[in-house]
């Protein structure tokens, strides 16, 4: 089997979302041929990283310096009927959604996402995914190739470094052929000395008990930051303008399974249980003894976090 | 200016879903539906760009389901929508193929731009929209939470990334779907719900869209995953103090 993945990176390196991706190819079939795409402009050091982990193949040019679904759509279906391949796969994020169901409209629309399992059923591949924000997993079959994938990363361990240093292909890109729909323009964001959200250990998620944003950086960013872990917030938050959209967790924003998700003032809605309840620990305190969180807590205090968690955050800096 | 907004009628999400006894699908006894709220962001958004949009705006609701699908027409309707066309179709259809049928009735209806929900939060896919993009070869913009009409046709939208808020500029025509804050739907009063009543709602069957279903998903089984937690009520900091750092030991 020939797997195509589409690789995500950083600065330097590899996101740990594409490893997982990276892992979840080798598990659907160990004798996979696969080859980790990486697209960009003036990527040496990214490179170098990613043949630590699977056979590289580089689109690099001038002319895909930014991430537009258009350009990188029709890149990715170029190179999968190039290739041959019978699976073009990549990790559940916003850049994975928006291009590969993309290139999956021009490929013949053999797709799902957010793959949380799989099963081999007599040669026949079975994939596991979430619907009504997660209440229910139904298992699908894809009819015909090639097949297009997205994998929630928490549910695959990124893949194992075995030491090898893989092969890279540099690819002929021609600017000409490319579409030219959509100009970038820049990203927004707020930079953060904290772990993001769906890589860190811990998690401390507030939500509408939170009044405004120097009180969520107390509080939630407070015990973050003496676990350090990351922080998370609820949509209501996101909503008002107290956080900023790439901290939601849940059904419609980020997936999380730390070691320990803690959720401040945070009622428990099906939507945010969605991107939070597979977390290994799950620590609640609200002031409603009531609170729905409580039923997928490990531990829940009752109390108002604005008393409860300042004596905790005291509790670990004396430690 | 034509736009056109798509509307699925999806099971309530604050209610309780159960599933049929052979587990291939849900339970939608007494379950009441909706507007899939992305939808409803959707149409507001269309309302709100005939309301500061210079020209004439035309909007038409498409919606592809069960006959009740004309109720939730009636919604976007209510909401201000001018007419509706309804598909009729009574069984699963993929992203993929719902992408074949947009495809089919954007030729027919000729918008210059169409505006979705990002996703719909019964199949939670989030595909139908980029794939209707690939197959009309349509400038893309997913995860919309803002859009601002430039002059000559062009368009600035912001998107939701997991990285933060990216800027795209595009020319019409264009797909566009919705993420959460791009607005807050108004709710339809009273007497534009009873005006609601008298607007046309066209149906047209698939045959005559020339549009045949190839099936790319199949759904075999579906299962209700339970989560054990120990729900234990702990009264003393201290205690919390221990359970946190025997969670920050393991593994
Ligand atoms: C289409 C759709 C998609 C959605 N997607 C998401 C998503 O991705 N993520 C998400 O989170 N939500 C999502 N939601 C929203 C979700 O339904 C809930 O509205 C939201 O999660 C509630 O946020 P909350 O728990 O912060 O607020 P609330 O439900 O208002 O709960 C606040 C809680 O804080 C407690 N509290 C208040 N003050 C204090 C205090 N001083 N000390 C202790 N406790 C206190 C209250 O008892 C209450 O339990 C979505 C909704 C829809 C319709």
């Amino acid at each position: 089997m020939k797997i195509l993945i589409l690789g995500e990176y950083e600065k330097n390196g590899m996101k740990r979302a594409t490893q997982s991706a990276i892992r979840f190819a080798q598990s659907i079939d160990p004798d996979a041929e696969i080859e980790t795409i990486v697209i960009g402009w003036q990527m040496d050091s990214v490179i170098q990283d990613f043949k630590r982990w699977s056979n590289v193949l580089i689109a690099d040019h001038e002319s895909l310096a930014v991430p537009t679904a258009d350009r990188y759509g029709r890149l990715l279906k170029t190179i999968v009927l190039e290739r041959n391949a019978d699976i073009l796969l990549g990790a559940t994020t916003t850049f994975c959604k928006d291009v590969l169901a993309n290139a999956a409209g021009q490929l013949g629309g053999a797709m799902v996402g957010d793959i949380i399992g799989h099963d081999n059923r007599d040669g026949e591949l079975l994939f596991q995914r979430p619907m009504y924000a997660g209440s229910v997993v139904a298992t699908v079959r894809l009819i015909g190739t090639p097949k297009i994938l997205t994998v929630r990363p928490s549910s695959y361990p990124p893949s194992a470094e075995t030491g090898e240093i893989f092969t890279t292909t540099k690819m002929e890109i021609d600017a000409a052929v490319l579409p030219d729909l959509v100009r970038y323009e820049g990203l927004r964001s707020q930079s953060s000395s904290r772990p993001d959200v769906t890589e860190a250990r811990v998690v401390v998620s507030g939500g509408r008990a939170l009044k405004n944003s120097e009180d969520f950086e107390t509080i939630v960013g407070g015990l973050a930051d003496a676990l350090c872990g990351a922080t998370g917030s609820s949509r209501v938050l996101v909503d008002n303008g107290i956080t900023p959209n790439e901290l939601q967790v849940g059904q419609t924003g980020k997936i999380v399974a730390p070691d320990l998700y803690v959720a401040l003032g945070i009622s428990g809605a099906i939507q945010h249980l969605a991107g939070m309840k597979n977390s290994k620990t799950i620590i609640a305190i609200n002031n409603d003894s009531e609170a729905p969180i409580f039923d997928v807590s490990d531990y829940g205090m009752v109390g108002d976090i604005y008393q409860i968690v300042p004596d905790l955050i005291k509790a670990f800096h004396a430690d | 200016m034509k736009i056109l907004v798509t509307c699925k009628r999806v099971p309530d999400p604050d209610q309780k879903i159960r599933l049929q006894a052979d587990s291939r699908e849900i339970d939608s006894e007494n379950l009441p539906y909706i507007l899939n709220p992305f939808d409803a962001i959707a149409v507001e958004e269309s309302l709100r760009i005939r309301e500061t949009h210079g020209e004439p705006v035309e909007i038409v609701a498409i919606g592809i389901g069960v006959e009740e699908c004309d109720k939730t027409l009636r919604t976007a309707l209510a909401m201000g929508a001018d007419r509706a066309v309804l598909i009729p179709w009574d069984s699963f259809l993929d992203p993929w193929n719902v992408s074949g049928i947009l495809e089919k009735i954007i030729q027919r209806e000729n918008p210059s731009l169409v505006l979705m929900g990002k996703q719909a939060v019964d199949g939670d896919s989030n595909q139908t929209g980029q794939m209707l993009a690939a197959r009309l070869g349509w400038a893309q913009a997913t995860f919309a939470s803002r859009i601002e009409f430039q002059s000559g046709g062009k368009l600035k939208v912001e998107r939701e990334t997991d990285s933060g808020i990216e800027t795209l500029g595009l020319n019409l025509p264009a797909i566009i779907t919705a993420d959460l804050r791009l607005n807050e739907p108004r709710y339809a009063s009273l007497p534009s719900i009873m005006k609601a009543r008298k607007k046309p709602i066209e149906r047209i069957e698939t045959s005559e869209l020339g549009w045949a279903p190839d099936p790319k998903v199949e759904i075999i089984n579906m299962s209700m995953p339970q989560t054990s937690r120990k729900k234990v009520r702990l009264t003393d900091i201290s205690d919390l103090v221990a359970r946190i750092k025997e969670a920050l030991k393991t593994n």
